[in-house]
């Protein structure tokens, strides 16, 4: 059938599709992901698993209910990333209750309360975790030092379903991440250089730490951002921003009070700073569109990290930053605009030439 | 030459090469030609020969009207059948008042005038011989060339850019007129410059026309004022405005014409227009059109009878491979999807395209997920992620405000949505009903306006006819008294 005055050009479409978009972030995601789940066993595994059926069956449920077309919907690929993403910011041996748990908050409270697929103003993944935080504080702070998968103290299968479904014993196993730590130390009164003693960057930096899934391997989740913004799915602009705030802020810090506050590099390699500034900012749905709107964005959640993490009561603040930018982004969007064509920034039109 | 940095763009899939290396050929001429009264911009021309009237090719059919016009010619010799509307090759495919013409084989020429020696003549001259041979834009705008040729007069204009970029996909018949008519080109060039009283040309061409280039260059090359440019391969570089500014790093304000900073603007095929109106006093009757498509057969670069149905060249390519979604006249970003196969060449008609579902990748619309890839996209910065939601909110003004009018349909925005959402068309109809809202605007202002001086002239009327009744009153008042 021919069809013709109801449309307009262009008659001709890149061969790009959400669902593409959200494969390539998976793709970028994945040798890091594979690493931790590596690194954690298979308790990791499981709780990777659980989060994602929990999410899917979730984006399932809200679709039904709002009589959307399941199947183009739940194929768009941006629900496995949020159960991914929200999988990869809990402890990775955290029990079956916070996977499911926190799966159906970021689906049916961060996503589909707004109206779903692009229409929500949080990041997702961020609300179920910092929903999770803020009520269950122990088993989302509960962090095992590395076994990696088929080496001495990995749990087998059989023990791993034990630990996600019943549990395990906090007190015999636990260790902090590298940032509680440091942070606990502080507040007793512990001078930086003994309570950063043994801490080693480079392996922050690979990854062999306790942590959060996607907290641990700087180095892979940023080979995958880089990826990602070589394949143009993301700008520079958030990522550089990001890190570029926060590692100044800090270096600037270090600089005040060496004994008080650890360096730019230390804030760059630990916790999930990375995973954030390349994943989680950069969010698509609840960043700002324009670049220079990025760049503030970005900015601000490196600043807000820093804030959190140095005088706030939680060790890390990356879920907690890209929240409240978020809630920024339509001010953002509002006021940060690229010059238009022709005229000032103001929008005037540019002022006629004068002969040369 | 050093290039001037511009922003966004795309880099769409060309599919040039279907007809990049098809030399033109010329098209039969066909049984019946449909020669509508307004291919170009500006009032529709003024039949001058009745029904029944025989003609001769290159014979005036129509006249311009007024200042931005153009006239029309006989594409052949032959017979005037009839003036009827026909249907344009528009979207709307609203009938037209068109000339048929009935060609009778001879193809025999009229007297045309004279040949004109355009660095003898006044300028003045060229232009109205341009005008006079009904040539208008032939990139797709069909503005009148003499009016642009003229434009010397008002501006202070020091540079001609000749826009050889060809950046829409598919199309290549300026590739092929490049390469095949260089010297008719680069004359009607260097003709143009001296309508305008220009010093310094500019021939810009992209990089991804090698043959044209060095051809080109080569041409050029005893013409020092004649620089040829290499652009980098991306669209939309011949958008009039950015070519300027990639060119010569002026920026044209908004609302205004390039020529208020200095710079004429004309095309590939518009410039051979102007060497055979000049040199050989032939009037715009025919042209070269791309026909390409995966639909189409066989793709050709034909040189075509104005006049021509659309079907007739399809036929001549071999007819269909399969049945294409759309028909569509110019490139396919900025063409126009026609209604059919039954609609008429005229001089605007740069392309033919017959498109395959698989070419056009139309898919489902799906929610926007605030990528701003139509953001990084967009040549004119702009946000059409947000105009397009204000536009469905019907919030013109707020649109218009952040620059929905300074958007030049280009489509590089819709060309990489993810959620393939039709952002252009949200575009279209916020333009549409901001002019349609101006004009009511306008129109009660006018009826305000109309109503304030009729109540005005009202009160007048009434306070005179009181004052003249008092005087009178007072002047009986008077005699009466003078009389006691
Ligand atoms: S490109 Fe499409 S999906 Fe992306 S921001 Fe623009 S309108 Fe939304
Ligand atoms: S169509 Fe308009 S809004 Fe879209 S990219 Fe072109 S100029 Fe920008």
């Amino acid at each position: 059938m021919i069809s013709t005055h109801d449309i307009s050009g262009p008659y001709a479409h890149q061969k790009t599709s959400i669902r593409r978009t959200m494969a390539l972030v998976m793709v970028a995601l994945l040798p890091a992901t594979l690493f931790n789940l590596w690194v954690f066993g298979w308790p990791a595994i499981n709780l990777l698993v659980l989060t994602l059926a929990a999410s899917l069956a979730t984006e399932a449920g809200c679709l039904a209910l709002a009589g959307k077309r399941l199947p183009l919907f739940l194929g768009d690929g941006s629900v496995v990333l949020t159960g991914w993403l929200l999988a990869m910011s809990l402890p990775p041996w955290a029990p079956w209750w916070i996977a499911v748990l926190g799966g159906v908050v970021s689906v049916a409270l961060g996503k589909h309360v707004f109206g779903g697929l692009g229409q929500n103003v949080f990041n997702p993944a961020m609300v179920g975790r910092v929903a999770l935080l803020i009520s269950f504080p122990l088993p989302m702070t509960m962090y095992v030092a590395p076994r990696p998968l088929f080496g001495a103290g990995s749990p087998g299968f059989v023990e791993g379903l034990s630990i996600t479904f019943g549990g395990w014993d906090y007190d015999a196993l636990s260790a902090a991440s590298t940032l509680g730590h440091v942070k606990t130390e502080l507040a007793r009164g512990v001078a930086l250089d003994q309570a950063m003693g043994g801490t080693d960057l480079m392996a922050l930096a690979m990854g062999t730490v306790p942590g959060s899934m996607g907290e641990t391997s700087a180095v892979l989740l940023l080979l995958g951002g880089l990826f990602l913004i070589a394949r143009r799915v993301i700008s520079w602009h958030i990522p550089v921003s990001m890190l570029g705030a926060l590692f100044a802020l800090a270096t600037l810090m270090h600089w005040v009070d060496p004994a008080r506050f650890p360096g730019g590099l230390y804030h760059l390699v630990t916790g999930a700073a990375v995973l954030g500034a390349f994943f989680i900012a950069t969010d698509l749905v609840t960043s700002p569109v324009t670049p220079p709107g990025q760049l503030v964005y970005g900015a601000g959640i490196g600043i807000l990290t820093y804030v959190i993490r140095t005088w706030a009561g939680f060790p890390e603040g990356i879920a907690f930053a890209v929240l409240l930018m978020n809630a920024m982004t339509p001010l953002i969007d509002r006021w940060v605009r690229p010059r238009v064509y022709g005229r000032t920034l103001r929008g005037e039109p540019l002022p006629p030439r004068r002969k040369a | 030459m050093k290039l001037f940095r511009i922003r966004g763009g795309i880099h769409p899939e060309y599919r040039k090469e279907m007809t990049a290396g098809k030399a033109i050929e010329p098209l039969p001429m066909p049984a019946l030609l449909h020669l509508p009264l307004q291919q170009h911009i500006g009032a529709p021309a003024v039949p001058v020969v009745a029904a029944g009237d025989r003609v001769r090719k290159g014979q005036l059919l129509a006249r311009a009207r007024g200042e931005i016009s153009a006239p029309v010619h006989a594409s052949t010799s032959g017979r005037v059948v009839d003036i009827l509307p026909f249907a344009a090759p528009h979207p709307s495919g609203l009938p037209q008042p068109t000339i048929l013409l009935e060609p009778d084989g001879l193809d025999e020429w009229t007297d045309l005038p004279p040949p004109l020696d355009p660095f003898a003549a006044p300028r003045e001259e060229i232009a109205r011989r341009v005008a006079e041979c009904g040539v208008v834009g032939m990139g797709g705008g069909t503005f009148p060339s003499a009016v642009k040729l003229d434009l010397g007069r008002k501006f202070p204009i020091d540079v001609l850019v000749i826009n050889g970029a060809e950046c829409e996909p598919y199309l290549t018949c300026d590739d092929r007129l490049m390469r095949e008519r260089t010297a008719e080109v680069v004359d009607g060039v260097r003709i143009m410059a001296r309508a305008l009283g220009v010093e310094r040309i500019v021939i810009a061409i992209e990089k991804n026309k090698p043959e044209a280039l060095a051809a080109m260059t080569a041409e050029s090359a005893a013409f020092a004022e004649i620089a040829v440019v290499p652009l980098p391969t991306r669209y939309p570089m011949g958008s009039e405005r950015h070519l300027v500014t990639a060119l010569t790093g002026r920026e044209t304000p908004a609302r205004k014409l390039t020529a208020d900073i200095g710079v004429v603007v004309h095309n590939i095929a518009t410039a051979r227009a102007v060497h055979h109106a000049v040199r050989l006093g032939r009037p715009l009757i025919s042209r070269v059109v791309t026909v390409s498509g995966r639909a189409v057969r066989e793709q050709k670069n034909l040189d075509v009878p104005l006049g021509t149905l659309v079907s007739q060249l399809i036929e001549f390519c071999g007819g269909l491979a399969e049945p294409p979604v759309h028909y569509l006249s110019g490139g396919p970003m900025m063409g126009q999807a026609m209604p059919g196969r039954e609609v008429p060449v005229v001089k605007g008609t740069s392309g033919i395209l017959a498109l395959t579902a698989a070419e056009a990748h139309e898919r489902d619309t799906m929610p926007c997920i605030r990528c701003g890839g139509c953001v990084t996209a967009c040549p004119c910065g702009l946000v059409p992620v947000e105009m397009a939601q204000m536009i469905r909110h019907e919030k013109l003004d707020a649109a218009a405000r952040i620059g929905l009018l300074d958007c030049l349909n280009c489509g590089s925005c819709a060309y990489v949505c993810p959620a393939h959402i039709p952002l252009v068309q949200y575009f279209n109809y916020g333009k549409g009903r901001l002019a349609a809202l101006q004009r009511d605007r306008r129109k009660q202002e006018m009826t305000k306006r109309l109503a304030e001086q009729r109540a005005e002239r009202v009160e007048r009327l009434d306070r005179e006819r009181k004052a003249k009744l008092a005087a009178a009153k007072k002047a009986a008042a008077e005699k009466q008294e003078g009389g006691a």
